[in-house]
């Protein structure tokens, strides 16, 4: 018997969940939002951080934890924990965030400890000394996955000067930071003008800002706020070719123009990005992946950082096949630039990109990064209901044109990670490559 | 602090060819998760055939019934939805989150490969090709791979069923044919060894009818029995070592049995709660002894299950504790501490709130990861399908928060170096 795919129901509508917003005196902006689902809260601190010393800011979070005027680390730990609560700190090259969650009932708490670690952290030189050599570990052990020595050729092939080239200290500067930098850098860029604080929970929005008011109104002082300046056009070049020897796979990585949410491309360049390889039901993934068995997890999309907007297309391939899967690469890429979109292509991308916006509002953490994270570009999570709306009306025309402008392989940066005496000869026969000095300066040896 | 309860409504069914249901309404988004779980795992794959249920899982999306190749993929990202599907030691899992006006296509979806998947030569080929790029990114291309998961229960178990590398050997996947996948579905998955589950925006009644009209009439066979997979605890301490090329730093990880999660819930929870003890956060027992104090580790971590799902899990199963050294770490020195901070809990008790905020911050963890539908809708039926009651769920929270003081000191002192299972991992040439 054979059975037809039942109909969807008329979509459903995004709403965004009742939300406050106010900035407080000492110049941080609070967004609340209730999410009821179960009895938790979660908050997302971020700062402003661009220019920060690479070696000081990931040291600096790894230690804003490690000791307060009058708690030690694990008293902090453990002051958290009563009230189920747990607060972690990272850096990137825009901004430092801290993330948490507790207990709804133990929201006060968490704001306090919060406040406390923000204005009072001390660095104790032990733990400063634990913290970085636990860091110097993580790197070394980072420095021999080809995801990161792939993604460090790959940040400086496109960044060239501009910070956003180098993402990752060096294990020598690691090491060398004391806790008299650290102190120093807190009491520069630990300020509450600039940033953010989104809290959601099981909480009513108006009430959790004066939560928040009453535990941070010490925090205090002022940051020199710094803009970096807009990252360069990409400029296509030969195919680099970043050497790990033995490597049983060669780790694809493309970067092409992008540009930022608010951008009139932007709807049209997502829909272009998933019909080519954003989504599983991809050409690129149904390719490589579903017909030619060359990769298990293809994926490309947009990453927006302050600065600017770029394309990354990852996928890891058999050593064997790696001019093979760059071909086809290149092949989706040109289909994509030169020829527009099937009808169906386009409808069920832009079914994908409207439906996944109503699955990402939908948790509460899920909640409080997309609203951090949209602060940080001035934008609020109204964003997605205009967002949401503009997707509907892009025309396959709209989809062809961007993809002409920003998915052009011509355009394309590309490096491959691998066993260059294996791959080189055949990935040489697409194109002129070059080998990469990226990880040579970073490593002293390439990462051999 | 009060450990708080979730009051999910949850209703249950079976329908007549066995399958099991259980419904969760919640309209706080309108989005749904719906997972079907099949009580088949890595240790029901036949000898010569390892990898063979996670091969296999990749099969169950290649076509079906009524569905093309790509077809199930461009269905549900094509109603804005996400998709996947894990095989664990004990289940296999295929879900959905999707919109809620999506549901009927859902439920389409998974009753047509409940059918029966297409099996055929050239996609069996295809997805064997694609597993190997799997393991090599997941294993073999990187330093660590498949530690301790797949390195430590072969130090552990002595039987094929728990001993074997669920990945799977390239030999045996590429010996696997259409016939050893037909076989497995047929005595595998049956709609009486699934369960299905749907949490979120949905309304019970309609919902009901739309599963009993989709699958209804999927055809009613035997669920296999279950065999025991037991195996006696160690008697003397078992330890083994091996070289990762890539590994730049030592590491161990050790195991030691734990009671039978399912038939004594009562007596395994304290080892769920003493796994947290020694290792949730800076101040835990171990993460103070060897990474503050003493500087032996550069990171601790502890669970329980190889897959790290202490409410997935069957017997036999153990409790983990994985430590990465610094460079040129004395492991010795590392497993001994351990025992030392172990016979130390057991000896001297707890200090004052310890357990308390343990429990506390296990009581976020796995509220949690209720919050999206699907890890609702996943647990929800692995819970209906390992210990017949997904209702469970509700009382997760309080379970941890009602183990005692005496019970994690019971359990400390069970975690003895007679009792244990470790492999460490040695820095290899290259780098």
């Amino acid at each position: 018997m054979t059975r037809t795919l039942p109909d969807l129901e008329t979509n459903r509508k995004l709403t965004v969940p009742k939300t406050a917003e106010r900035t407080l005196d000492n110049g941080l902006t609070v967004i609340a939002i209730r999410r009821s689902s179960v009895p938790l809260v979660e908050i997302r601190l971020r700062i402003p951080f661009a220019k920060a010393n690479l070696a000081r800011g990931d040291v600096l979070s790894e230690t804003l934890l490690a000791g307060t005027e009058t708690k030690s680390a694990v008293e902090v730990a453990a002051a958290l924990q009563e009230v189920g609560g747990g607060l972690s700190a990272n850096t990137d090259p825009d901004r430092l965030s801290i993330s948490g969650n507790s207990l709804v009932s133990g929201f006060p708490r968490l704001l306090e400890i919060l406040a406390e670690v923000l204005t009072s952290a001390t660095y104790p030189a032990d733990e400063v000394t634990t913290e970085r050599d636990r860091l110097a570990d993580r790197i070394q052990v980072a420095l021999t996955q080809p995801g990161h020595l792939s993604r460090i050729a790959l940040l400086k092939r496109v960044y060239g000067s501009h910070p956003y080239a180098l993402q990752t200290p060096t294990i020598a500067q690691v090491k060398a930071v004391r806790r008299g930098v650290l102190q120093t850098l807190h009491a520069e860029r630990l300020h509450p003008n600039g940033a953010t604080l989104v809290g959601v929970g099981d909480l009513s929005p108006e009430k959790a800002i004066d939560t928040v008011a009453k535990a941070l109104d010490s925090w205090g002082g002022e940051s020199k706020l710094v803009t970096l300046p807009p990252i360069p056009a990409t400029s296509p070049g030969p195919i680099v070719i970043a050497d790990r020897p033995t490597s049983v796979q060669s780790s694809l990585r493309l970067a092409l123009p992008a540009v930022g949410r608010t951008h009139e491309d932007f709807p049209a360049l997502q829909l272009a990005n998933l019909i080519f390889g954003g989504y599983f039901s991809s050409r690129w993934t149904e390719n490589i992946r579903e017909d030619k068995g060359y990769t298990y997890s293809p994926h490309s999309g947009v990453e927006h950082s302050i600065a600017g907007s770029i394309l990354t297309l990852s996928a890891d391939v058999a050593t064997e096949v790696t001019a093979p899967a760059l071909n086809e690469t290149f092949y989706e890429l040109g289909r994509m630039a030169s020829l527009p979109p099937k009808e169906d292509e386009l409808e069920q991308a832009r079914q994908y990109a409207i439906g996944t916006l109503l699955l990402g509002v939908a948790t509460q953490s899920g909640l409080a990064t997309l609203a951090s994270m949209y602060a940080a570009y001035g934008l609020r999570l109204n964003y997605l209901v205009d967002y949401s709306a503009k997707l509907a009306k892009v025309t396959r025309d709209q989809v062809a044109e961007v993809a002409a402008r920003y998915l052009a392989p011509a355009k394309a940066v590309t490096v491959v990670l691998g066993d260059a005496e294996r791959i080189g000869a055949s990935v040489a026969t697409l194109a002129a490559t070059e080998p990469d000095t990226a990880l040579a300066e970073l490593t002293g040896d390439s990462g051999k | 602090m009060r450990i708080p309860a979730t009051k999910y409504p949850i209703e249950r069914f079976t329908l007549d060819n066995g399958l099991r249901v259980v419904l969760n309404p919640d309209k706080s988004a309108p989005v749904i998760g719906v997972a079907v779980v099949y009580d088949v795992g890595i240790r029901s794959e036949p000898e010569g055939r390892t990898g063979f249920a996670h091969l296999f899982e990749h099969l169950m999306f290649q076509g079906s019934e009524n569905l093309e190749k790509l077809a199930h993929f461009r269905h549900v990202q094509g109603a804005g939805g996400t998709f996947n599907g894990s095989t664990h030691l004990d289940y296999t899992d295929y879900y959905e989150t999707l919109p809620s006006n999506a549901l009927e296509r859902a439920l389409f979806l998974e009753a047509d490969r409940m059918r029966g998947p297409r099996l055929t030569e050239e996609n069996l080929r295809n997805q064997v090709d694609v597993v190997k790029e799997e393991i090599r990114v997941n294993v073999l291309n990187r330093p660590y791979g498949g530690f301790p998961w797949l390195k430590l229960p072969p130090v552990m178990f002595d039987t094929f069923a728990n001993a074997h590398d669920g990945y799977g050997s390239f030999v045996d996947l590429e010996s696997a044919t259409v016939a050893d996948a037909a076989d497995f579905f047929k005595k595998y998955y049956a709609a009486a060894n699934a369960v299905l589950s749907v949490s979120g925006d949905l309304d019970v009644d309609s919902a009901r009818t739309l599963i009993e009209r989709h699958f209804g009439d999927v055809a009613k066979r035997k669920a296999p029995k279950r065999p025991s997979f037991q195996e006696p605890d160690l008697s003397a301490e078992r330890r083994e070592s091996y070289v990762d090329d890539r590994a730049p730093l030592p590491a161990v990880a050790s195991a030691w049995r734990v009671p039978d999660p399912i038939s004594d819930f009562t007596g395994y929870l304290p080892y769920v709660v003493l796994a947290e003890v020694l290792t949730d956060g800076d101040a835990s027992r171990l993460v103070r002894r060897l990474i503050q104090q003493d500087r032996i580790a550069t990171s601790v971590g502890g669970y329980i299950g190889f897959m790290g799902e202490p409410f997935e899990v069957r017997n036999p199963t153990a409790m983990l504790l994985q430590t990465h050294l610094p460079p040129g770490g004395d492991v010795d020195k590392v497993l001994r501490t351990i025992d030392e901070e172990c016979e130390r809990l057991a000896n001297d008790g707890l200090d004052k709130g310890e357990l308390a905020r343990t429990q506390a911050r296990m009581a976020t963890h796995i509220l949690r990861e209720s919050d999206p539908v699907l890890g609702r809708a996943l647990r929800l039926a692995v819970l209906e399908q390992q210990r017949g009651d997904a209702s469970v769920m509700n009382d997760l929270p309080q379970l941890i928060g009602a183990v005692t003081a005496e019970q994690v000191l019971a359990a400390a002192a069970a975690i003895r170096p007679d009792r244990r299972a470790s492999v460490e991992v040695k820095v290899g040439a290259k780098k």
